[in-house]
């Protein structure tokens, strides 16, 4: 044919991105919606009630004031800086979403360096949120950007660590790939091969999103609101959206990684993902309002003195039984 | 061997992350204690602490039971109350005649007594702390802690509560209602 033909892949990869526009989009909602509910039920309280049947329009009125507000920036503050930082916070989300096996149909991008793609294209959030705390030119903003980066840089390398000891056994990076290797019973599950690379996964992906109880960067009793103290309307909005989607993709991450995918008992797809997921992300929230915050040096000590010894002899056991097996 | 206890003392701790889990997860799961509150409202608040109110006679709902003691102004670690007797009434021209004629035969003559009444009962709320010192210590219960849910005023002076006008009209509305009952 002389019509130069449109590769596939490319309006595969467009449907994608517009699919994962509007996934995100609802979920920020659905999300800010559980995440109130949950505070108030965990406190004896109804939560938001007012808007909508038991407050369901809440989060979009939430979602039309930070729309509707003026955008601000402090005297002093580095213009390109602060005003990059949402973006560059924000964008990378968008790409994460590619990779993940929803179902074997439900999939943007087979990516053979899946999991490689996340985890790389994840670490752009620390640059963002540094980025906005040495921009805004308020010390608040300041601290907590350089708890974000500290915090972010050493819970990165046991998260790598605890899903290295997967992929040793997998032998594969590609999600779509971990996936097959487990079976549909919770028992073939890689939770239950690896149960501590599980533990050091999650409590570095509740850290490496900066989720209580490890949400020193934006502490609100010590720093305000810590990197985006200076923001407000949507650039807020901006950062405030990335940090649900970033849960939500650990959360998609471990599903994927340890908790077989859209594989589950008597029917396999989307349906049981999603399942999985929202109830990972439901533990998530269930810590926020049960868990004080930890201290910087505790934060650290736990990092270096435990998830890092364990995530490195775990990782040798694996490799020592998997060349043995 | 102390760093291997203590790091053992350690994983056993984590056990208190799940019992804190289950506090909250228990919560989750209970009913709410709170109310949708323009729709419902609470039903029992006895135990609210109002402005101060004061407990009428029985026989007299306009009069308070007080007897002007001063216990609750002195004992009141905020000096929020005012309160002042009643003065002795004026003799009329006739007693003081009636007085001085007993005077020159050489009787004793008894005074007039101040009616053990106040004069005025005043409480400044903004300086109030509620701590109910003043109710305890009252020796007739005068006074007790109204239910005024919605007390609220525009301007600092409103807080200075003239609690004998506040039992007048408060008698005044119960007169009202009684009355309508009995119409009906």
């Amino acid at each position: 044919m002389s019509i130069p033909i449109i590769p596939v892949e490319l309006i595969r990869i467009i449907v994608a991105l517009g699919a994962v526009g509007a996934f995100v989009g609802l979920n920020g909602l659905v999300l800010v919606y559980v995440e109130r509910k949950v505070a108030g039920h965990c406190q004896r309280r109804p939560g938001p009630f007012e808007v909508g049947p038991h407050g369901l329009l809440t989060p979009l009125a939430d979602a039309l004031k930070l729309v509707g507000k003026q955008l601000f920036m402090p005297t002093g503050a580095d213009p390109w800086l602060f005003w990059l930082a949402p973006i560059v916070s924000f964008l990378p989300v968008l790409l994460l979403f590619l990779p993940i096996p929803f179902s074997p149909v439900l999939t943007g991008m087979e990516v053979h360096l899946g999991i490689l793609f996340i985890l790389a294209f994840s670490g752009i959030n620390v640059l963002a949120l540094c980025l906005a705390g040495w921009g805004s030119n308020n010390k608040w903003a300041l601290l907590g950007a350089g708890r974000a980066v500290a915090q972010s840089v050493a819970y990165e390398i046991p998260l790598l660590l605890s899903l290295l000891a997967v992929i040793f056994m997998v032998g594969s990076l590609n999600l779509s790939e971990i996936v097959r290797s487990q079976g549909s019973w919770p028992w073939q599950w890689h939770i239950c091969t690896q149960p501590l690379a599980f533990l050091i996964y999650f409590t570095c992906a509740v850290a490496e999103v900066n989720r209580n109880p490890f949400d020193l960067p934006e502490a609100e009793s010590e720093l305000t609101a810590g990197f985006h103290t200076e923001y407000s309307g949507m650039a807020f909005g901006l950062f405030f959206l990335a940090e649900y989607m970033n849960m939500i993709i650990v959360c998609s991450i471990a599903t994927v990684v340890f908790l077989g995918g859209w594989q589950g008992p008597f029917f396999s797809g989307a349906l049981w993902f999603f399942a999985k997921m929202y109830a990972l992300l439901f533990i998530i929230i269930w810590f926020r309002w049960t868990y004080p915050r930890v201290r910087f040096n505790q934060l650290l000590n736990i990092n270096w003195k435990w998830l890092l010894p364990l995530g490195l002899a775990n990782l040798l056991v694996t490799a020592f039984l998997m060349k043995i097996f | 061997m102390g760093a291997l206890r203590e790091s053992w003392q350690n994983i056993v701790d984590l056990w208190s992350l799940i019992v804190g889990l289950k506090v909250t997860g228990k919560y989750f799961c209970y009913r709410h204690r709170t109310v949708h509150y323009p729709r419902k409202t609470v039903d029992n608040i006895n135990t609210f602490r109002g402005p101060l109110e004061l407990v009428p006679k029985s026989k007299d709902p306009t009069k308070p039971k007080c007897i002007v003691c001063m216990m609750c102004a002195t004992n009141c670690p905020c000096g929020a109350i005012t309160l002042v007797k009643k003065k002795a009434p004026k003799p009329t021209p006739e007693e003081l005649k009636a007085e001085e004629e007993a005077k020159a035969r050489g009787e004793k003559v008894k005074k007039k007594k101040a009616p053990k009444e106040p004069a005025r009962f005043i409480q400044d709320f903004s300086l109030c702390s509620l701590c109910g010192i003043c109710v305890e210590n009252c020796p007739v219960g005068s006074i007790r802690f109204s239910n005024d849910v919605y007390f609220a005023v525009t301007r600092r002076e409103d807080l200075a509560l003239d609690l004998l006008a506040r039992l007048r009209e408060r008698a005044g509305e119960m007169e009202k209602t009684l009355s309508v009952e009995q119409e009906a």
